[in-house]
């Protein structure tokens, strides 16, 4: 009989992951867009991080970190009441991290694209730096921003090793999607498993090709 | 009366150049910046209106100061009330002409300035439309529009017309220079065409390499040995053909041609895409009017 709760709890993950990452990852990208700053190569290199490391790798310094035994781990309990180890906002926290590569990405290429005539010409009208990014900047890379906003939510759906490590396998409230099928897998439910993967993979075709139909153009009446 | 002195190492396509200029403008003038590319006039429009910095230098427009680097004042352009159209124009491609010009207004200003400029520019057919629907002539007109919303102390136009025809050049000269009356404007025009020059400034500024070569009124600036002619204008050599002994030099100017007869010798020290004056004193021209 297959569980639906896994699933949703994928989705929730993903959303609020996006969600959150969109807010962080704007300032980031316009940040490293603009900057002519010496630092840029290693907070590019930072960001990108999570693109070539093994995802246990993060999962495992995480863990570490946010052990209650470690001194970072136990101020956030003791202070915050937050335990990030085998809890949601943990799984939160890290799937942050290892997304951010793919929301940082798009949008930075969205704002380096664009003319620097555009910002000047929004200063010399008398505009703010904030008014510029609302009203011109943003506006202008939607394609960027929608990418960014679909490449981290499919990533976050497509989450292992990371979650694994820090968040285990607790029903409803770390066993994602991704977790529930290996576990039907080693107890030989592949008819389960089978559903579950099924489920993951239209899904994640369905958003790439809506990704692709509108930043392609097909569907241009629908985002303007 | 405006007052721009500035200073900056400008790393230049051959090497590094020292910007240092020193240049009075009468409030109300139409002013132009004449030189090579690469000479240093963006850099000086930029400079004026806040988007670089000048490494020294003091700017005082109309008994404001916007720049004193001695005094530590540095105005942002935001602060500085200026109109800039831009090369690529920088319209902003999410919104309307007609959104573009509302963007600019300052929080207080009605939209009546906004009706106002469309109707001089003749913009009423296109306010609707996104940039991307606009021809290259349409584009330069509502930057223009826009520049003006904010009723500036200084309009500067970076080469606006360079990447226009000539008949589409004509006319938005003729834009320019309505707009700059009657909002009795002070001007700064970035152009590399003498007849541009002349035809539509009361000063020029020769900038060579940072500095101030020359200044003046136009026609004088350009007429290096002084001609006392009758009538003349400017042109550009686009062919020289012999005729047995002599020689046709077609000049365009403005957009009609000209045929002129010169000797050998006189062709010697002239190729195509010279500049020159044509200029006559034997003769007195008539004037018919045309129906």
């Amino acid at each position: 009989m297959m569980d639906w709760q896994p699933l949703v709890l994928t989705f929730k993950l993903a959303a609020i992951t996006t969600a959150l990452l969109l807010i962080i990852a704007i300032p980031i990208a316009y940040w490293l867009a603009h900057t002519k700053s010496q630092i840029k190569p290693i907070l590019e290199t930072l960001v990108s991080m999570p693109l070539v490391l093994p995802p246990t790798v993060l999962g495992f310094y995480l863990l570490v970190v946010f052990s209650p035994a470690n001194p970072v781990g136990n101020w956030l309990d003791e202070h915050l009441g937050l335990q990030l180890i085998f809890s949601f906002e943990g799984l939160i926290f890290a799937s942050i991290l290892y997304s951010l590569p793919f929301m940082v990405h798009p949008i930075q290429a969205g704002f380096s694209n664009l003319s620097s005539s555009l910002t000047e010409a929004s200063y010399v009208l008398g505009k703010s730096k904030s008014t510029t990014l609302f009203k011109v900047l943003l506006p202008n890379i939607k394609p960027s921003l929608l990418t960014g906003i679909v490449l981290a939510f499919a990533h976050t759906i497509g989450e292992f090793g990371v979650v694994l490590m820090i968040g285990g396998n607790i029903p409803g409230k770390t066993k994602v999607a991704s977790i529930a099928i290996y576990d039907e897998v080693e107890a030989l439910n592949y008819d389960i498993a089978n559903w579950y993967s099924l489920i993951l993979f239209v899904i994640a075709f369905i958003i790439l090709l809506m990704v692709y139909l509108i930043n392609g153009g097909y569907l241009k009446r629908f985002w303007k | 009366m405006i007052q721009i002195a500035l200073q900056k190492k400008l790393t230049a396509p051959h090497g590094s150049m020292l910007l240092d200029i020193d240049i009075n403008i009468n409030k109300g003038s139409l002013v132009t910046l004449y030189g090579d590319s690469g000479a240093g006039k963006t850099s000086i429009l930029r400079m004026i209106s806040g988007l670089l910095q000048a490494d020294k230098g003091r700017i005082t427009v109309n008994q404001k100061t916007w720049l004193d680097t001695n005094k530590g004042i540095v105005l942002k352009p935001q602060q500085r009330k200026i109109g800039y159209v831009f090369q690529d124009y920088g319209l902003f491609p999410n919104m309307t002409v007609k959104q573009n010009l509302l963007y600019a207004l300052e929080k207080d200003q009605s939209n009546h300035t906004v009706s106002e400029l469309i109707d001089i520019i003749e913009l009423g057919d296109l306010q609707e439309r996104k940039p991307e629907k606009l021809s290259g002539g349409q584009k330069q007109r509502v930057a223009l529009a826009r520049a003006l919303v904010r009723k500036p102390e200084i309009l500067m136009l970076d080469e606006p017309l360079s990447a226009l025809d000539n008949k589409m050049r004509a006319k938005l000269q003729d834009y320019i220079l309505k707009v700059h009356k009657q909002y009795n404007l002070t001007t700064l025009l970035i152009s590399h065409e003498i007849s541009e020059v002349i035809k539509m400034s009361d000063q020029v500024f020769i900038i060579e390499n940072g500095k101030i070569n020359k200044q003046g009124n136009p026609i004088e600036v350009f007429t290096t040995k002084q001609m006392s002619g009758k009538f003349q204008f400017s042109g550009e050599i686009v062919q020289i053909e012999q005729e047995d002994v002599i020689y046709i030099v077609t000049i365009l100017i403005g957009i009609n041609f000209v045929k002129i007869v010169a000797e050998e010798n006189e062709v010697a020290t002239l190729a195509i895409g010279d500049k020159v004056i044509v200029a006559s004193k034997a003769f007195n021209p008539l004037l018919q009017k045309i129906d």
